[in-house]
């Protein structure tokens, strides 16, 4: 196989973009398609303070690494979620990145500063793990965006998150949730600007960029969303994606080109008035003198006797288990 | 050739020369949610793997939301 652009030895087919590339001109058409991304959607400017949500996987390494080589300036930001080895190794993959960089990074450990760990949380609170920990990294990003006086807060979102998502929302129906699904969540009502600048990439492009430029990250998956009903979503369009190359990108960016202008008054309608929660000072949706959700659920993980994550997953199993044999009754 | 999987990670042997899609389909691992890695590089869907080659098939799937 040969480059598209320069005919040497690829290293990668792209079937979506019908083309094969060598590391060089790979490297060029993801920068590229990041800078598009950007300016499409009015992302970010090279003045602008960036917080970038880090985990020590592919995605979030890999766009941090892709805005300082285009020239703007990001600091990371890591929550320890107290996942077991899990967390342990991929916080070291995270300060190993920053630290051979001269990158800043904060981290903030759940356990050590809140008192909880996710396996913890989901148990004292109810909520599946992956809601726990995902209410508990947005708070946290966003206090650390608004404390720290950053611009714009980062994630690194994918095409393939993106689609599953989409996928997931389209499923139900839930135009509310359709209708905010944007690339772009403008600064408003005390909560800071976020941006997926990785939405035109894919996940294989991604892990892809990190094997190119030597980016060491946490491969394994996250023990705790193992066979999660989001990762389903992404099997199911990868199966589409294999005999029709595109169809992921077709499906997501055309959602955003020609959907989500007719669901934007459904957006700006779901604009709720917010009151600041009474113990964090975050913005919540709460009535006037109640506590935002990360203060419920820190108040009723914090005093729980400690969870392992094997006892959260022997639970897991257990329910698929029930699920499975319901399913076949 | 000896093949590296991950999740959980595992050794396997393969005897004889394969192209990639051939491994991949082989396994019944998709392309699209994997990279094959050969000595810290990545080989397209075309190339031949040898029989002393030792190859890392590396899956991009994640979970976070």
């Amino acid at each position: 196989m040969k480059c598209r652009t320069c005919r040497g030895p690829a290293i990668i087919d792209l079937p979506r973009h019908n083309a094969n590339f060598c590391a060089e001109h790979f490297l060029q058409m993801c920068r590229r398609q990041v800078e598009k991304a950007i300016h499409d959607h009015q992302m970010l400017n090279k003045s602008d303070r960036i917080l970038v949500a880090v985990s020590g996987g592919k995605d979030s390494l890999a766009v941090w690494d892709i805005l300082i080589d285009l020239g703007y300036q990001a600091d990371g930001f890591y929550v320890a979620l107290g996942i077991g080895e899990y967390s342990e190794e991929s916080r070291g993959y995270t300060e190993r990145f920053a630290d051979e960089r001269g990158l800043k990074l904060t981290v903030v450990s759940l356990r050590d500063d809140y008192g909880y760990d996710i396996p913890t949380s989901s148990r004292a609170t109810g909520r599946v793990p992956c809601s726990a920990c995902g209410m508990s990294k947005r708070h946290l990003f966003d206090k650390a965006a608004i404390d720290g006086g950053y611009d714009v807060v980062v994630t690194g979102h994918n095409l393939d998150d993106e689609a599953a998502v989409l996928f997931g929302n389209a499923l139900r129906w839930d135009v509310e949730y359709l209708a905010r699904q944007l690339p772009v969540l403008p600064s408003r009502n005390g909560f800071p600007k976020k941006v997926k600048p990785l939405i035109r990439l894919s996940e294989r492009e991604m892990a892809a960029w990190c094997v190119v430029r030597g980016i060491d990250y946490i491969v394994d998956e996250c023990p705790i969303a193992a066979g999660n009903k989001h990762i389903g979503f992404k099997e199911a369009l990868n199966a589409l994606e294999e005999n029709s190359p595109g169809t992921k990108a077709s499906y997501y960016l055309g959602f955003l080109d020609r959907m989500a202008p007719v669901l934007a008054g459904i957006a700006a309608s779901g604009a709720d008035s917010v009151t600041p929660c009474t113990r964090c000072a975050a913005p919540t949706g709460g009535e006037e003198g109640s506590f935002c959700a990360f203060c419920r659920l820190v108040e009723r993980s914090s005093t729980h006797e400690p969870v392992s994550v094997e006892l959260i997953l022997k639970k897991s199993r257990s329910r698929k288990r029930a699920q499975s044999e319901v399913a076949q009754s | 050739m000896k093949v590296i999987l991950r999740n959980p990670r595992r050794e396997i042997e393969i005897r004889g020369r394969r192209r990639v899609h051939g491994l991949l389909a082989e396994l019944g691992l998709p392309r699209e949610s994997h990279l094959v890695i050969r000595n810290g590089t990545l080989v397209p869907g075309d190339e031949e793997l040898d029989t002393d080659d030792v190859i890392e098939i590396r899956p991009v799937i994640s979970g976070g939301m």
